[in-house]
């Protein structure tokens, strides 16, 4: 379970994007975050991630608090989450080709040895190529580039994804594509899904429950059923 | 062929042609570029001396290409050191942020807020007339730039999601810098190497026409237009207009070189350099 207690954080300490926000994530569960452009989903996203460091609250990982952020948060609480952003262009080294990418992860975590081996197995699933693989990121087209972005998210296993606007910038289909990606990993693994997003309709199909940025762009409770919007049909657990 | 490729080949040409002469007079030309005819001082160019003679009969041609591989010794060697020792304050200060930061960025200050000769002076003076008390002098005054133009280049890296995705994916501090950030700013810093060849040679011929610089029977740019200045003032132009020459064709070749390079980094093109 991912639970997020009495989050306020921002880039400046006077001046919190995000201000006592509390948020639950449940095994197994698909959580959507709905807003506003510029309201703060994306930090509380960072937050949720271990990459931002709140000014205030708690993250709580399977009843443990998260013990550091950033490189100081311990590699096994780091990566349980796979992290998925809005700008694929942004979020690859424009350096690497898309199969170094995508094992980068295995890399860093000293498991070298199954690098290539898991890129080859995962690499099908998220609609990439030999061909592709092999090419770097500005010899791809956006789509291409954001299969492989979730592609690395995926290839640690992750306990939850944290997809921040990952279809924002994409066509209907590879939308379509890549959901079915991220559904096709939950389902056979389990793992929770925190999806933001500005669009109503895709978080409606996508998750078991959505939660509502509050009106004022400040205090959004994922306890208090006024700010919380369920999708017909879901069960709030 | 667009304005660009033309000034890059132009100056690309005139840098081999220096580079040639340099490295080859000295081996295909067994002359003594110390050896005096004081019956030919200051005799004009002609086509025994294309350059003509300074005021102690030395071959001003043969001094010119010798000075300028002293010049080029000292500027080369000089501005990869500084540009290592820039790259590794700003590396530092980037990355560790806080406390490491502060403390080197005031030492860039403090050193800047001193004037670059002065500072220069004051380096070349504590030791014995050398080449390496000038290498040291540019060192210290030209690692400041580099480290400011890093440490700004690795502030805007930084904040990338790529940065937050290998986070994220487990890689540590440590690699992060290697694998993902410092290959970002190793082309800037390339570029402020090339750029601080023609500061260094600068910064050489200027300590050596103070007479600070290298010993004065060396054969240096800024030597051999110091001692030009008598002869200069009884109408003998030629033996500090070649010097001269000397100094500023090689660096205005470098500094177009270099920024024919900077428009190739634009990221805009950079797709073309892997072309």
């Amino acid at each position: 379970m991912l639970e997020l207690h009495g989050i306020t954080a921002g880039y400046d300490p006077r001046k919190p994007v995000v201000r006592d926000v509390s948020l639950t994530v449940h095994d197994g569960e698909a959580v959507g975050l709905l807003g506003p452009s510029g309201c703060g989903k994306s930090t509380l996203a960072r937050v949720a991630a271990l990459l931002h460091r709140p000014t205030a609250g708690t993250v709580v990982i399977d009843g443990e608090p998260a013990r550091g952020w950033r490189h100081r948060a311990p590699r096994d609480q780091r990566t349980a989450f796979g992290v998925v952003f809005q700008q694929p262009r942004q979020s690859a080294d424009p350096r690497l080709r898309l199969r170094d990418l995508i094992a980068e992860p295995l890399r860093a975590t000293g498991r070298r040895a199954e690098a290539t081996e898991r890129v080859r197995a995962l690499a099908p699933g998220v609609g990439l190529s030999e061909e592709l693989l092999a090419r770097r990121p500005h010899e791809v087209s956006d789509g291409q580039l954001q299969r492989a972005c979730l592609a690395r998210a995926l290839v640690l296993r992750p306990r939850w994804l944290i997809c921040d606007e990952m279809t924002a910038m994409l066509d209907a289909s590879t939308t379509a594509a890549l959901v079915g990606v991220v559904e096709t990993y939950r389902r056979e693994s389990g793992a929770g899904l925190l999806a933001v997003s500005h669009d109503p309709v895709l978080l409606e199909r996508w998750c078991d429950r959505t939660v509502r940025w509050g009106d004022r762009g400040a205090a959004l409770n994922d306890a208090a059923p006024a700010e919380t919007a369920t999708s017909p049909g879901s069960t709030a657990p | 062929m667009g304005s660009n490729t033309v000034r890059l080949r132009a100056s690309a040409c005139v840098l081999a042609t220096v580079l040639l002469a340099v490295l080859l007079v000295p081996l295909a030309v067994p002359l003594d570029e110390q050896a005096v005819d004081l019956a030919a001082k200051l005799h004009p160019p002609s086509w025994a001396h294309p350059f003509g003679t300074d005021e102690v009969g030395r071959d001003l041609l043969l001094r010119c290409v010798y000075g300028l591989r002293l010049s080029l010794l000292v500027g080369v060697v000089a501005a990869l050191t500084a540009t290592v020792l820039g790259t590794a304050a700003g590396v530092l200060a980037g990355v560790l942020g806080g406390w490491t930061d502060r403390a080197l960025m005031r030492l860039v200050d403090l050193f800047s807020s001193v004037p670059h000769l002065l500072l220069g002076i004051f380096v070349v003076a504590m030791f014995r007339p050398g080449i390496w008390p000038v290498i040291a002098s540019v060192v210290v005054t030209h690692w400041l730039s580099t480290a400011r133009i890093v440490r700004a280049e690795l502030l805007s890296l930084r904040t990338r999601p790529y940065v937050d995705a290998a986070v994220s994916g487990g890689a540590s501090r440590l690699r992060v810098t290697v694998r993902h950030l410092l290959p970002g700013v190793l082309p800037q810093a390339a570029l402020a190497a090339v750029l601080m060849i023609p500061h260094a040679i600068w910064h050489e011929s200027a300590l050596s026409f103070l007479g600070l610089g290298l010993p004065t029977h060396e054969a240096s740019l800024g030597n051999m237009v110091n001692g030009a200045r008598g002869s200069l003032l009884a109408g003998d132009w030629w033996p500090t207009l070649f010097p001269g020459l000397f100094i500023v064709v090689p660096t205005l070749a470098v500094a177009a070189l270099a920024g024919a390079w900077r428009e190739r980094l634009d990221p805009r093109r950079r797709s073309e350099l892997t072309l």
